[in-house]
């Protein structure tokens, strides 16, 4: 069970977030929507723990897996290592396999430029997954796609997440990817900002 | 690649021709003698030894102190560049040190070590970590704050996270830090050989300063020179290539 509760968040005694509480079963998927600057990505780096500076608690699983809204991998070491890397206690075998799931099977020795955006996603999603994570957080993973890749890409996240089944935590101002994807969507809305069913 | 080393080739040989000429025109062989009135002197001096006892003393004091300022300095840039606080403490020794002249702490270093190796070396490493820590440091500010996002949520170690995450991005950085730095180190060493060495190519020029001997000066200089492009093409650019060829994928 993954819980939050932000008190409150500010940016310089500037008020961010106020009153922000939920949780989430495993096998359970909870998207936040909002429009821009209203405050997603701030929750979305106290939920992942790269944010301490708020008032209250989150309690969240050791093992997390992330997407990041831009691919977010590191360009000096090979695909395969990117994988390795992250998660060391994952022997060479299990990565490959993952790589397989998202058809990247062929690129373990490629560098991260060498592939396409469609393709620099799908190894983000296959970081993310690898490990088994009991929390994953996706930071709007679909955004710049064109709509083909946008929808291979749904597919993917949505097979992977019925496979390893975590407590996924999705932020999107896209209330498409967020109805196909979760089963509950709240709304993050107002200054400061909170949470209210949709 | 070609084109490059026939423009190199090109542009020594242009050097050269720049030199006889000037040497024909002068037509003094005390004040500039001309290369070709340099390889007797050169090749006496190699079958005698002491060509290669010297350059060995020196390229050893280069090693040492090039390898101390470069940990000593990378560390303090990193740990400057990654915490404020650390900055706003050391920002003051560093503009002190930066605008000490390189004289200065050579002669301090003899006058309160000794005229010793520990001294020499401490004193040319003192003078070269200042400009490795500001150049690291900068490269440290410059970290991208989603790669320490990245290592954060995956609860990368310390060591990966400095292996894998934060030198890579420094390594141009370090690159630029250490062909500079060689650059300088291995002249602020001749001049501490010159003030209190027994040894090493800066004291066999002065050597043969005070016996006014510009052919040895020249067969002294030119070959250290050499010793240090050999160190610059067979080390460093190799070394630098191979941190960047994941940009040239």
């Amino acid at each position: 069970m993954i819980s939050v509760h932000v008190r409150s968040k500010a940016y310089s005694s500037t008020p961010v977030l106020q009153g922000v509480r939920f949780d989430i079963a495993q096998g359970e998927t909870l998207a936040i929507v909002g429009g821009s600057g209203v405050g997603k990505s701030t929750l979305l780096r106290i939920v992942a723990g790269l944010d301490p500076d708020f008032e209250g608690q989150v309690h969240a699983p050791e093992r997390i897996g992330m997407v990041f809204q831009e691919p977010n991998l590191l360009p000096w070491r090979r695909v395969l290592h990117n994988l390795l890397l992250t998660h060391p206690e994952i022997g060479e075998t299990a990565a490959r396999e993952m790589l397989d799931r998202v058809g990247l099977s062929d690129k373990a020795d490629h560098w991260p430029r060498q592939l396409s955006l469609g393709q620099q996603r799908r190894l983000s999603l296959a970081r993310a997954f690898l490990g088994a994570p009991e929390f994953l957080i996706l930071d709007e993973p679909f955004t710049s796609l064109d709509p083909a890749l946008h929808a291979d890409m749904l597919d993917l996240t949505q097979t992977l997440i019925e496979t390893f089944s975590p407590a996924v935590l999705l932020v999107t101002h896209n209330s498409d990817e967020a109805t196909r994807l979760a089963g509950t969507i709240r709304e993050l809305h107002g200054t400061p900002a909170g949470l209210r069913e949709i | 690649m070609g084109r490059r080393i026939t423009i190199s080739f090109v542009s020594i040989a242009g050097f050269i021709a720049l030199w006889i000429a000037l040497a024909f025109k002068i037509a003094d062989p005390q004040i500039l003698p001309g290369p070709d009135a340099l390889v007797g002197p050169f090749l006496a001096e190699l079958a005698s030894g002491e060509l290669i006892y010297h350059l060995s003393q020196t390229l050893l004091r280069v090693v040492w102190a090039f390898a101390l300022a470069m940990i000593l300095g990378t560390s303090i840039g990193f740990v400057m560049g990654a915490s404020d606080r650390v900055n706003d403490w050391l920002d003051p020794w560093l503009v002190v040190f930066l605008n000490l002249p390189a004289l200065v702490l050579i002669v301090l270093c003899y006058l309160w070590i000794g005229l010793n190796e520990t001294a020499a070396i401490a004193a040319v490493t003192l003078n070269k970590v200042p400009n490795v820590a500001v150049v690291i440091r900068e490269g440290t500010r410059a970290r991208s704050p989603d790669t320490a996002a990245l290592a954060q949520v995956y609860r990368m170690g310390r060591v990966a996270r400095i292996m894998h995450v934060d030198l890579p991005q420094l390594a141009p950085f370090v690159a630029a830090a250490a062909r500079s730095g060689i650059a300088v180190i291995w002249k602020i060493v001749l001049v501490v050989e010159l003030l209190g060495r027994s040894n090493g190519v800066g004291f066999q020029i002065h050597l043969y300063f005070q016996l006014f001997d510009v052919g040895m000066v020249l067969v002294y200089a030119f070959s250290f020179i050499a010793v240090m492009l050999v160190v610059e093409w067979c080390l460093l650019q190799p070394w630098e290539r191979s941190s960047r060829r994941w940009r040239q994928a």
